[in-house]
C-alpha cells in the first residue's frame, strides 16, 4: 500500500515543470529568426530585472515581445484544455470526453464569434469590451455542456455512446451556425476568423486580458482540484460515489462551471484546438496513475508542454509561413490516439 | 445532571432519541415508495408500507422474485431515496435526511455492479472507503492505511492488495469491494445481490464472511438476494416481498412455508427442516 503523499506529488510536478522549462527555452530559440542561447539568457534576465531597454541581442524584441507571450499563451491554453478534458472524462465517466469532442469548444467559439459581432453595436464600457469575448465564450461553453449532458441521457442515465453522439452532433451544428455568421464578415476578417477557428495562438492580447486569463485559470482549476478525490469516486458511477459520501450534485456543478470557464477562456484566445484535452489526460494516466489528485496537476503541465511543442512546430515547419496550431495537434494527435486505442488503454 | 439529559445532548437533530435499554439499531417504519414516469401519472411501481427492526450483529435477508421491490427497499434503507411515507431510523437518525458524508460514515453499500473506468490497484480501491472521513483535499494518513489493511485482512484479501482490480477473479473482487465497505466503519452494511456473478463456492464463502463480520464488528447487515438456501442458512431475519408487498417478516423457519414460497416464486418446491433447525428449499422438476 503506497498512498499518495504531498512529497510524491511535488516531485512529479517538479519533474514536469523542469521539462516544461526546457521546452520553453527550445521554443524561444527556434523560429524564423535564429537566436543564440547566450543572447536568449541575457535577454530573459534583463526582462526579469525590468530592464527592457537593455535588451542586448538584435532580435531581443522578437523573442520577448512576440515569442514569449505566445509561449505563455500556449501554456495557459494547453493547461486549461487538458484540465477541462480530465475533469470531463471523470465526471461523464467517458474516456473519450474532452471539450472538443463534446462540442463545448464549438459552443465557446460560437459564443466568442457572437460577442465579436455584437460588440461594435453595443456601447460597452472599456473594461467590459475587453472581457466581452471571453464572457461570450464561457456562456457558449456552459450552454453547450448543459445541452449535451441533457441530450446524452437515456432513461435518466448518462449513456456513453449517446453522450458522444450528442457532442459530435452539437459540434457540427454549432460549426454550421459559425460558418453562417462568418458570411457576414469582410474578406480579411473572414480569413482571420477561419484561421482562429482552426486553433491559432498568434493573436496578441491586451495586458488586461492576460490577467483575466491567468486569474481565471487558477480560480477554475483550483475549484476543480478541490473535487479531486470526489472525482476518483465518481469514476465508479454517481450512485457509488454517493454511497461513499460524495455530494454528487455539488461536484457536478463545480466541475461543469469551472471546466466551462477554462474552455471558454482558452477558446476565446486560441480558437478550437482539438486532441490536447483528449490525449494528455490519457498519457498522464499511463505515466502517473488515475488518481485525480495527481492527474489534474500533471495533466495541466502535460497540456502546457504538449501545446508549446505543437505551436513551436506549427510556426517552424513551414517557416516563414505558419500552420494553425489546431492542425498541428490533429496531425500529431490522431495517430497517437489510434495507437492508444489499439493498445487498449484509451 | 441526569443521564437522559446527557444522552439527548449527544444526539442532536433527533426526532426520537434512542429508547433506553433497547438495542434496536435499524428501524424501518411503514416505509413506502412509488415510481412513476412523471408526477402527474399513476405510479408504474409501488412499494407498500414495510416495517421491520434489526439489532447489531444481525443479518436480514430481503427475498422475492424480480420486480418485487427488493432493491427499492434497500435504497430506502440506505437513504438514497426519500420514502413516500414512513421513515428509516438508524440509531435514531432518519437515513434520507443525513448529509452524504454523515450517511457514508454510518451506512456502507455494496452494489450489484461496481464498474471501473480506469485501472486501479486493490489498495487504492479499498482506501476510497476512507473518503467520508477526509477533509476536502486529503492525503491518506497512517490511520487510514491501518484501517484499510485491517479491512483487507478481515475479508481474507491481504494478498490481493497490490493486484489490479480488473485482473482478479469475480469472487476476489467482491472481497475487495466488501473491504472498502468495511473501511467506512459503518453501523449498517447493505448488499444488493452480492452473490450475483459468483460461483457457488464463492457465494457460500461470502455469506460465511458476512456472518463472521456481523458477529465480530457488530454490524447490522441487510442483504438482497435470490439465494433462498443461503438466506435460510445465514440470515437471522427474512423479509419476503412480492410485487411491492411485504408478505412475511420473521425468522427463516417462520417465513419458509411451502405453499407461500410456491405462490411467490411460481415454481413447485418442498421445504424441509435441516438438522440445525434452519429450513432447506428443494426445487421440484416442473411436470
Amino acid at each position: 500500500m503506497r498512498p499518495l503523499t504531498l512529497r510524491r506529488l511535488f516531485l512529479q510536478c517538479s519533474l514536469l515543470a523542469a521539462i516544461l522549462f526546457v521546452v520553453v527555452v527550445v521554443a524561444l530559440k527556434l523560429g524564423a529568426v535564429p537566436v543564440s542561447l547566450y543572447g536568449l539568457g541575457r535577454d530573459l534576465i534583463s526582462v526579469l530585472l525590468h530592464q527592457t531597454s537593455a535588451l542586448s541581442s538584435d532580435y531581443g524584441m522578437i523573442v520577448i515581445d512576440i515569442r514569449l507571450p505566445r509561449i505563455l499563451l500556449a501554456i495557459f491554453v494547453g493547461a486549461s484544455l487538458s484540465v477541462a478534458g480530465t475533469s470531463f472524462q471523470a465526471l461523464l465517466r467517458n474516456p473519450l470526453a474532452d471539450p472538443y469532442v463534446l462540442g463545448v469548444s464549438s459552443g465557446a467559439a460560437l459564443g466568442a464569434v457572437l460577442a465579436l459581432i455584437l460588440e461594435p453595436h453595443l456601447a460597452l464600457p472599456v473594461w467590459l469590451a475587453a472581457l466581452f469575448t471571453p464572457l461570450g465564450a464561457f456562456l457558449g461553453a456552459a450552454a453547450t455542456i448543459a445541452a449535451v449532458y441533457f441530450l446524452g441521457q437515456r432513461e435518466g442515465q448518462i449513456d456513453s455512446a449517446t453522450l458522444l453522439l450528442a457532442g459530435i452532433i452539437s459540434a457540427s451544428f454549432l460549426s454550421a451556425i459559425i460558418m453562417f455568421l462568418m458570411t457576414t464578415l469582410s474578406g480579411r476578417d473572414f480569413r482571420g476568423m477561419a484561421f482562429w477557428l482552426m486553433g491559432d495562438l498568434s493573436s496578441s492580447l491586451q495586458p488586461s486580458l492576460r490577467w483575466v486569463l491567468g486569474a481565471g485559470f487558477f480560480v477554475a482549476a483550483g475549484a476543480i482540484y478541490t473535487t479531486a478525490s470526489d472525482l476518483n469516486l465518481l469514476l465508479a458511477g454517481e450512485k457509488e460515489a454517493m454511497h461513499l459520501g460524495v455530494d454528487v450534485r455539488r461536484v457536478r456543478l463545480v466541475v461543469y462551471v469551472a471546466a466551462s470557464i477554462l474552455t471558454g477562456l482558452a477558446v476565446s484566445v486560441s480558437g478550437a484546438i482539438g486532441y490536447v484535452g483528449l490525449l494528455v489526460p490519457h498519457v498522464m494516466r499511463l505515466l502517473f496513475g488515475s488518481d485525480h489528485r495527481t492527474l489534474l496537476p500533471t495533466a495541466a503541465f502535460g497540456g502546457a508542454i504538449a501545446l508549446v511543442l505543437a505551436d513551436t512546430l506549427a510556426r517552424t515547419v513551414v517557416a516563414p509561413s505558419e500552420l494553425p496550431v489546431g492542425a498541428m495537434t490533429a496531425l500529431a494527435g490522431a495517430p497517437l490516439f489510434i495507437y492508444l486505442l489499439r493498445r487498449g488503454s484509451a | 445532571m441526569s443521564s437522559s439529559a446527557q444522552s439527548s445532548s449527544a444526539w442532536p437533530n433527533l426526532g426520537d432519541a434512542p429508547r433506553a435499554g433497547s438495542d434496536v439499531r435499524l428501524s424501518v417504519e411503514q416505509v413506502s415508495y412509488a415510481y412513476s414516469a412523471n408526477p402527474s401519472q399513476a405510479p408504474l411501481f409501488t412499494l407498500e408500507a414495510n416495517s421491520f427492526q434489526s439489532r447489531p450483529g444481525e443479518i436480514v435477508a430481503i427475498l422475492g422474485p424480480n420486480a418485487s421491490g427488493k432493491s427499492t427497499l434497500l435504497k430506502l434503507i440506505a437513504g438514497a431515496l426519500a420514502p413516500l411515507s414512513g421513515r428509516v431510523l438508524l440509531d435514531g437518525f432518519v437515513t434520507h435526511t443525513l448529509a452524504p458524508r454523515a450517511r457514508a460514515q454510518r451506512i456502507a453499500m455494496v452494489q450489484q455492479e461496481t464498474p471501473l473506468l480506469f485501472p486501479a490497484r486493490a489498495w487504492e480501491f479499498v482506501l476510497q472507503g476512507r473518503h467520508p472521513y477526509g477533509r476536502t483535499l486529503r492525503f491518506e494518513n497512517e490511520e487510514d492505511v491501518l484501517v484499510a489493511r485491517n479491512a483487507l485482512a478481515q475479508v481474507g484479501a491481504d494478498h490481493l492488495s497490490d493486484r489490479w482490480m480488473n485482473e482478479i477473479s469475480g469472487g476476489e473482487r467482491q472481497r475487495v469491494i466488501l473491504a472498502r465497505a468495511l473501511c467506512q466503519q459503518p453501523l449498517l452494511l447493505l448488499l444488493d445481490e452480492p452473490t450475483l456473478h459468483l460461483d457457488i463456492g464463492a457465494q457460500v464463502d461470502l455469506l460465511a464472511t458476512l456472518r463472521r463480520l456481523a458477529a465480530e464488528n457488530r454490524y447490522t447487515v441487510v442483504v438482497v438476494t435470490h439465494e433462498l438456501n443461503l438466506a435460510a442458512e445465514y440470515a437471522d431475519q427474512v423479509v419476503l416481498l412480492q410485487k411491492g408487498k411485504s408478505l412475511r417478516v420473521g425468522s427463516p423457519a417462520s417465513v419458509y412455508q411451502r405453499d407461500l414460497l410456491e405462490e411467490v416464486f411460481h415454481t413447485p418446491l418442498t421445504v424441509e427442516q435441516g438438522s440445525n433447525g434452519r429450513p432447506r428449499v428443494n426445487l421440484l422438476p416442473a411436470s
